[in-house]
């Protein structure tokens, strides 16, 4: 969340201007704050993630290869990448449009709107399975009814992902000088010309923080589908349910194979998207 | 200075508004009416259920601690990115976001790998000292703190680069220690970013469900909190209890957030 760090922190995009040489050298009692927090935090995160990677490894490519040309895992890697890239790519369309109305327009119950955002990430997830269900399951009262299908899997991940590119756009889109808009309207720009050479360079960053936040946790999530998808094998069943299910057979190096592709795809679909922000934010 | 409406302008409010209705407002609103069908019935039978109560004393124990944790070491670490020079300082700060992308699921293999009795790394030696991390509520802290840990620093990174170094220098050139500085100065500037990090931390602590199912062995009135509770009743028919305390565990963390875009400045930044 430095500047010199690629980051999805919110407010990295807009705060490029903070200093770049920012602070001081540790002092004794800072350096050991920082002793302190590094230790918790590799004990917490770094090195649990670190086993998982190595348990995968330890299995040695053979368990790699098996678990992943195994049609019920890999039908449920398949399912999860799809639907999470159809996803993200919902989000990035609507959540954009979303931040825009936030920001841009005003009208009596746009802060209801505001904490209707927060709602997906505040609900705990098994909840938020339980809400679905409650307006596209079997009792729905307008006669749709997709649990147990694939689209219940579509449902649950655009849910829990509808506040992270909503959330990373409406700082930037706040902060967006309104002036050279106007500037590139009075030299004759239409509203779409505009928009595609001043707007969306400069919302880019955001929008791509966004959409791979809003992909991370698409290909993770497991706590809204376990009511809703019903984890019909080769149909409904996700990389996560598939990485429980190992772990609940004591094949622990199958279930960290899953995983580390999992944190492979995260990877890869962070720096690609950086990659697709800067190509937009430079041919603006 | 607005944009005169047009057209367009009704057509995106429209387009926004019936998409959050059908997506998040009806389906909440259902479940809220579902919980009250039979007035209060359900909470009532969920609230008398001890496997209910005590999962969801359980829940508000391991939510505060991890949000505890969090919170201070949310602060130290984010005054340390933002305020000092040190090596390896990008990497810790790509790192910290790690959590937010990583699947509870795997989460809670992790903590296995490592602290699990039978074949954790350093399970059984812990457990050896006395200390059962794995199917115990240790465990239960740590998934939760692990999958909330960026929240509170996402918020605050911002917020201390946004106020930059100045008044933090006067107190200390005026004589100021680092601690009273720290209170008088760098807390008060960002309080409203720690409290809406602090809520978001509480709801996704409340919330936590794949990781802590998996470390926790998911044991009724021992081991089990709220969410997995919510599991288990829905799986059992018991649709009423299973309600009722999702429309608890919702009430606290829709409450919370609601009462901080409330109480937060409206010009404060951060956008909310």
């Amino acid at each position: 969340m430095t500047v010199d760090a690629p980051s999805l922190a919110p407010g990295a995009a807009r705060r490029r201007r903070a200093r770049s040489s920012g602070g001081t050298s540790l002092t004794r009692s800072s350096g050991l704050g920082l002793g302190v927090a590094l230790t918790w935090f590799s004990l917490l995160v770094l090195i649990p993630l670190s086993l998982v990677v190595i348990q995968s490894i330890d299995g040695g490519w053979e368990t790699f290869r098996q678990t992943l040309t195994n049609p019920q895992t890999a039908a449920a890697l398949r399912l999860t990448v799809t639907q999470a890239l159809i996803v993200t790519a919902i989000n990035v369309v609507m959540g954009t449009l979303i931040a825009w109305v936030l920001v841009r327009d005003d009208f009596p119950g746009k802060r209801v709107l505001e904490v209707v955002i927060d709602i997906p990430f505040a609900l705990p997830t098994i909840v938020a399975g339980l809400v679905l269900l409650s307006l596209y399951g079997p009792d729905s009262p307008l006669g749709v009814n997709v649990a147990n299908t694939e689209r219940s899997v579509f449902l649950a991940l655009l849910f829990v992902t509808l506040p992270f590119v909503v959330r990373t756009v409406q700082p930037v889109l706040m902060e967006l000088d309104r002036d050279v808009e106007e500037a590139a309207a009075s030299l004759g720009a239409g509203r779409f010309t505009t928009l595609r050479r001043i707007i969306l360079p400069s919302l880019a960053p955001a929008i791509t923080a966004g959409a791979a936040l809003s992909f991370a946790r698409g290909i993770s999530e497991y706590g809204s589908l376990v009511l809703l998808s019903g984890n019909l094998p080769l149909k409904t069943e996700v990389a996560s349910v598939r990485i429980l299910t190992y772990i609940e057979n004591g094949n622990d190096a199958a279930a960290a194979s899953v995983a580390t592709i999992l944190l492979l795809v995260a990877l890869a679909a962070i720096v690609l998207l950086q990659v697709i922000s800067s190509w937009v934010a430079r041919r603006g | 200075m607005r944009q005169p409406r047009t057209a367009g302008t009704y057509l995106r409010r429209l387009i926004v508004v019936g998409y959050l209705f059908l997506l998040v407002i009806w389906p909440v609103a259902l479940v809220v009416h579902k919980t009250f069908e039979g007035g209060l019935d359900n909470l009532q039978t969920a609230l008398s259920d001890p496997v209910v109560t005590d999962a969801l004393q359980l829940t508000v124990v391991v939510a505060l601690w991890a949000v505890a944790i969090n919170t201070v070491f949310g602060v130290g670490i984010s005054l340390l990115l933002v305020r000092y020079e040190f090596r390896g300082r990008g990497v810790l700060s790509a790192l910290i976001d790690l959590p937010l992308s990583v699947s509870p699921v795997v989460v809670g293999l992790a903590l296995l790998l490592a602290y699990g009795g039978n074949n954790g790394t350093f399970g059984p030696a812990l457990e050896d000292a006395g200390l059962q991390i794995a199917f115990a509520t240790p465990g239960i802290v740590m998934a939760t703190a692990f999958v909330s840990l960026p929240l509170v620093i996402r918020e605050i990174v911002p917020v201390l680069h946004e106020i930059g170094t100045e008044q933090e220098q006067a107190a200390t050139s005026l004589g100021a220690g680092p601690w009273q500085t720290f209170w008088r100065i760098t807390l008060p500037s960002i309080k409203w970013a720690l409290v809406y990090g602090v809520v978001l931390s509480l709801a996704r602590a409340l919330g936590e469900f794949g990781a802590v199912k998996i470390v926790s062995g998911n044991v009724a009135q021992q081991t089990q909190t709220a969410t997995l509770v919510v599991e288990q009743k829905y799986q059992d028919f018991e649709q009423g209890s299973a309600y009722a305390t999702s429309f608890l565990l919702a009430l606290i963390a829709v409450a919370a957030l609601v009462v901080v875009t409330i109480l937060r400045p409206k010009d404060d930044l951060d956008g909310d």
